[in-house]
Parts: C-alpha cells; sequence; structure tokens
C-alpha cells in the first residue's frame, strides 16, 4: 500500500523542529523512517506532516561524560554497532544491535527513533531500562531527562509531551564488575523477537547483586521481572525461571503459555551468560 | 513555517544527474520505478521485510520502501542496473545463473545488491556471516542453499584473483 498524503519539512535545527512540532500537533518527526514509514505505507498512521531531523547536527555522537555514555538521537544502528566506545562503555547494546533488524534496516533506522517509538518487542527499550538509563528530551521548556523506568508508559506511548523530541540517551558506563547479557528468539534472525531479555547485573566475591532483567515481546512495554531478579541474585537460577513474574499474552506470533516457557529458557541462558562473563 | 505536500528534488541515480518534482509520500523504490522507469527494484511487501526493494544510497544499502524520495535530495543512489551495467557485480550474476541460485528472479536484485555490499567489505566471509548479511531478503524458491553457494564461491574468487 502507499501512504496517505503529507506534508513534509526537513528541520535544520533543534529549535526548528521543536517550533514546527508545537505549531503542527499532527506532524510526527522522522528519523531513520524505519518502522514509521512502514506504519504509515500500511496506513496504520497518517500524520498530517513529516518533521525530518535528519538534516540537525550534534545529534549523531556517542560521547562518554563523566561515568555516563551519551548517545545522539541519530546514531544509527550500524555506527552503534561499529562503536568502539558503545562496545567498551555499553557492552549490552552491543550485544543487542546485531538483533536489530537487517543490514540494509540498521543503516538508517537510529537509536532515538527505537527508543522514541517504543515498540514493546523492540531490543533498545529493554537494553535502556536494563542499564537503568535515562532519556534526553527538549521541548519549549527546555531540556529535561526522564529515566527509563519512568519512559515506557505503554504501547508505543512513552513519556514524552507532544511538544518534545528524544534528542539522545544516556546510560551508566560500565564498570570492572559490570556484567550484561542478552537472549532473543525470532522465526528469523533480526525479525521482532517473540521473547527477549536484556540483562545486567554487579559481581562481586559472593555472586551477583543488581541483576536488572528486562524483557521485551512480553507485554505492552518492556518489563522487568523482579521476583526472578532477586532469586538469581541469591544465586537460584531455577528458583528464578519459577518465580518469573511475567504476563504475556498471545499474539500473533506466539501464545502466552509459549512466551513463558521462552522466558525460562532465556533466563537460563542469561545467567549463564553473567556467570561466565563473572569467571 | 509551511510544508509542502511536493517538492523539488536532485540525485544522481547510476551516475546520471537527476531533476525531479516528486509527492512528499512518494517512496524511493516507487520513485525509481514509476518516474525513472528502472523496474530492476522490485516491491514485495512495501513495509521493510522482504529486501526486494534493495537499493544503494550514498554507498550503503537501504530499503527503498522505508525511504522517501524527497529524503535522497542530494544524494547518490545505484540500482541493480548501475551494479549491473558497471560490471560491478557481473561475477554474481554469472555465479547465481551458473548454481541456479535464482528461480523466479524476483528477489534476485536484492540479493545481489546484500551480497555485493558484504563482498565489497573484502576477505571471503562465512557461510554463517553470508545468511547473517542476507537475513533481511526473502527468496521463496530457492531455499537459499544455492544462494550461500554462489556468494561463497564468488568470495573464493575474488580473494584468488585480488593476489
Amino acid at each position: 500500500m502507499k501512504p496517505a498524503p503529507f506534508a513534509y519539512r526537513k528541520a535544520f535545527s533543534l529549535e526548528e523542529a521543536i517550533a514546527l512540532i508545537g505549531a503542527n500537533p499532527e506532524g510526527r518527526f522522522l528519523a531513520g523512517g524505519q518502522s514509521l514509514i512502514a506504519t504509515l505505507n500500511m496506513r496504520l498512521s497518517a500524520p498530517a506532516m513529516l518533521i525530518d531531523i535528519n538534516g540537525i547536527s550534534g545529534l549523531d555522537g556517542i560521547v562518554l561524560n563523566d561515568d555516563m555514555l551519551e548517545i545522539g538521537a541519530l546514531v544509527r544502528h550500524a555506527q552503534a554497532e561499529r562503536s568502539a566506545l558503545i562496545a567498551r562503555h555499553a557492552p549490552l547494546i552491543a550485544l543487542a544491535v546485531p538483533h536489530i533488524a537487517h543490514v540494509a534496516i540498521r543503516n538508517r533506522g537510529t537509536v532515538g527513533g527505537s527508543i522514541a517509538f517504543a515498540d514493546p518487542a523492540a531490543e533498545l527499550p529493554a537494553c535502556l531500562l536494563a542499564l537503568d538509563g535515562e532519556v534526553v528530551a527538549s521541548g519549549p521548556k527546555g531540556t529535561r531527562t526522564i529515566k527509563a523506568a519512568g519512559f515506557f508508559k505503554g504501547l508505543f506511548e512513552t513519556a514524552l509531551a507532544a511538544d518534545e523530541m528524544l534528542i539522545g540517551v544516556r546510560v551508566p558506563a560500565a564498570t570492572a564488575d559490570t556484567r550484561v547479557a542478552f537472549a532473543e528468539l525470532a522465526r528469523r534472525h533480526g525479525d521482532y523477537a517473540i521473547v527477549g531479555l536484556a540483562a545486567s547485573a554487579r559481581s562481586t566475591t559472593s555472586g551477583l547483586r543488581d541483576v536488572r532483567l528486562a524483557y521485551f515481546g512480553v507485554g505492552d512495554t518492556p518489563v522487568r521481572a523482579t521476583a526472578a531478579e532477586a532469586a538469581l541474585a541469591d544465586g537460584d537460577v531455577e528458583a528464578a525461571v519459577a518465580t518469573l513474574d511475567l504476563r504475556p499474552h498471545d499474539d500473533v506470533q506466539a501464545s502466552a503459555a509459549v512466551k513463558m516457557h521462552l522466558a525460562g529458557v532465556l533466563l537460563r541462558r542469561a545467567a549463564k551468560q553473567l556467570r561466565e562473563a563473572q569467571e | 513555517m509551511s510544508a509542502a505536500t511536493t517538492l523539488d528534488i536532485a540525485l544522481t541515480v547510476n551516475g546520471e544527474p537527476i531533476q525531479a518534482r516528486v509527492d512528499a509520500r512518494r517512496s524511493l523504490v516507487d520513485f525509481i520505478r514509476e518516474d525513472l522507469s528502472l523496474t530492476g527494484s522490485h516491491i514485495g511487501c512495501e513495509q521493510g521485510v522482504c529486501g526486494a526493494c534493495t537499493m544503494r544510497v550514498n554507498d550503503e544499502i537501504v530499503r527503498g520502501c522505508l525511504t522517501l524520495a524527497v529524503q535522497c535530495d542530494g544524494a547518490t543512489v545505484e540500482t541493480i542496473e548501475g551494479l549491473s551495467d558497471s560490471g560491478e557485480v557481473a561475477d554474481l550474476q554469472e555465479a547465481f545463473e551458473q548454481r541456479n541460485a535464482l528461480q523466479c528472479g524476483f528477489c534476485t536484485p536484492g540479493v545481489i545488491a546484500a551480497a555485493q555490499d558484504l563482498l565489497r567489505r573484502g576477505g571471503i566471509p562465512s557461510r554463517d556471516q553470508i545468511r547473517a548479511h542476507l537475513s533481511g531478503n526473502y527468496c521463496r524458491c530457492t531455499g537459499y542453499h544455492a544462494i550461500v553457494d554462489a556468494i561463497e564461491a564468488v568470495a573464493n574468487a575474488r580473494v584468488s584473483t585480488s593476489r
């Protein structure tokens, strides 16, 4: 199918983009477009205007600032995949990015777009939650940061105001005791996950602490399995699987029961990754 | 602050400078096929899943269906016609024919574009790397095995001739 007609405007500064969205509440920001244009083609959405933000400079940087790694909204997945800074300071994101769609899509899709679109089966929102990261948003009243835990509000719904733009994300830089794991199951490599898991923890002499398990593909948003986190911190993988506190629903890919089973499979795999990294 | 539903663009397609007026909603692959009559890039799913519209923009492969023509103002676009006419993929085309790596041929332009994107990075990719690089290209005829064979053979041949 073809999109419904829309107007197009390319913004060349953040101020211009924010003014445009303020004046055109029926507009949408266009970054990589790899999800947005598909929904337009299928007429699942029909914004009156697309505000192309690809001409705004300064949004494609990856910078280590004190103990936080800052990733600009326009960083392409392919750029993140090649980034030595991300590999070193955000290894969870480095593990996740190769699972995002396919080469041609990773060349255009952006980190900011994936977070702002908030697809519940997408990898990066779960990584942001697992890493206790934050979103940086700019609007007419200035810039604010929003913790990942409060950012994903519902199905494709975020804490961004209608006149705000996501300009980047920040995650705490990995330290020597940081352990991460990533696993997902999809019918074809690169397709949206049936179930996926992004995990982080801290290694201590007696085991893991601060375990964070962020699942995707099992609800309206990425979700943490807090009871399983506690069991895993106690060192009991099977107890963690038995206590997995998720409530997936049936979708086109799998039934809720299958998703629960697969969530347990992924938890065992992630626990193994966390343990092996510890040794 | 006005925005237009129709815009003028200037770009290079297969080495030729092109100027055109396009609807904002026109996808790159529709522009290439309908306005420029280059019908080698195919349209399968129009939602980024099948890879039949894979083409090169500014030296990187993209989905022609998930890129707007207006976004390509100032860009350099290479379609399968360009890759083919320049001889850049002649060995891949020959190997695909030799090894029956196509049957209906609908996916082939996109597959060749994706394969060339991998092979121009140099070296001999593993079969797993070939499959991973082609994960975004559906073929409903071949079962992929012959496609991987053909790409692997070309990778080997290119490395041995460059020695």
